[in-house]
């Protein structure tokens, strides 16, 4: 239950960006969680709901933006699909991830007197 | 306020970021990176499943380097740092084994981060080792999310556990530099368990696939173990010499 940690250093984050420009509330936070970044988006909810509580964040709604796991020949560019080998048949050179790890903060919607 | 009428109402605006949400633990690793790197400290993060013989391959490991000839090191000075949830008990053993080894007490947490690690490291005299070894909590799917300032992740993935190990938990093999597949000794008790279909099972995971395997009972697959940690140390940027006036 790592989602927990990561909730944690998100509400840190954004409570640091909301000081920073006298913020009162938060309305919405916008974040991208990749398809292999190893964070469950549910657990990530249930953790946002638990711990927002007496933070800015308190009424803010959490959007998550899944971003699904993308692999693709470093050479030639050519997709690689998933389930088969992480490795381009025509350049024989190891896969790249070019998409599918993030564990982003894009954006924080703040009331601002 | 809004001032497009006037209204008095406070304004709501954008802010964009477009940053990790772990920035600050990765920042703290890049400090153990650099004071690693400052003392020439090889730091290896080694995970794996509760009982896949993390702890075990350590002590084999400090077992073998002491008795291998030939190496660049007479013999290495090796130090642990043992994240467990409640005890002690792996320290103790790495101890026992002649490793410099603390616990990270963990409690409820189920993954070492850099602050951990950070904070483990005032209470380790680690300038002197060679290696520092990071066990990490047995856990295949949090540690992963975790950069800690390590030279190299290792995830030991034992033959007991099954050869689909790593389609099931495809974030920690994604991660890993090497799979150490251990308790190689146990293989002949196990009819359906094929070495081939755990290394295609990384191929679909890894895009570098990279495995060998280890008994830390029968001492087998030791030395290429110890090779593979040689040259990750020889890989490593040695530390600028400073100039004092």
């Amino acid at each position: 239950m790592h989602e927990y940690s990561i909730v944690q250093a998100l509400l840190a984050r954004v409570d640091a960006e909301a000081r920073a420009r006298g913020a009162t509330a938060v309305h919405r936070l916008t974040v991208r969680i990749g398809e292999l970044s190893g964070v469950e988006i549910d657990l990530l909810a249930t953790a946002f709901v638990t711990f927002r509580d007496r933070t800015i964040c308190a009424h803010a709604d959490l959007d998550v933006r899944a971003v699904a796991a993308v692999w693709a020949c470093p050479v030639c560019s050519e997709r690689i699909e998933r389930g088969s080998m992480l490795r381009c048949a025509a350049c024989g050179v190891p896969a790249r991830l070019t998409q599918g790890d993030e564990i982003l903060l894009d954006r924080i919607e703040m009331e601002v007197p | 306020m809004c001032d497009s009428c006037g209204c008095g109402d406070p304004e709501v605006i954008p802010v964009d970021v477009h940053d990790r949400i772990l920035a600050g633990n990765d920042r703290t690793a890049a400090h153990n990176r650099e004071h690693f790197s400052d003392r020439h400290v090889t730091a290896i993060n080694l995970m794996g499943s509760p009982g896949a013989g993390k702890t075990a391959v350590l002590e084999a490991t400090a077992r073998s380097s002491a008795g291998r000839e030939g190496a660049p090191y007479p013999r290495w000075r090796l130090g642990a740092l043992a994240g467990d949830l409640a005890t002690d008990n792996d320290a103790e053993r790495l101890r026992s084994a002649g490793i410099l080894a603390k616990s990270i007490t963990t409690g409820s947490a189920c993954h070492l981060d850099a602050a951990m690690v950070h904070r483990g490291l005032h209470d380790l005299p680690w300038h002197d080792v060679d290696y520092l070894f990071i066990e990490n909590v047995g856990n295949l799917v949090c540690p992963a999310v975790y950069d800690l300032g390590q030279a190299a992740n290792v995830v030991a993935l034992s033959v007991t556990e099954g050869v689909d190990k790593p389609l099931k938990y495809p974030v920690m093999f994604l991660k890993a530099d090497l799979v150490l597949i251990t308790k190689i000794d146990l293989l002949p008790y196990l009819p359906k368990i094929r070495v081939e279909a755990i290394a295609d099972a990384l191929a679909h995971v890894m895009p570098r696939p990279r495995h060998m395997c280890v008994s830390a009972t029968t001492g087998e697959g030791m030395g290429q173990w110890l090779k593979w940690l040689e040259q990750v140390r020889v890989a490593q940027p040695c530390p600028e010499v400073r100039h004092h006036p």
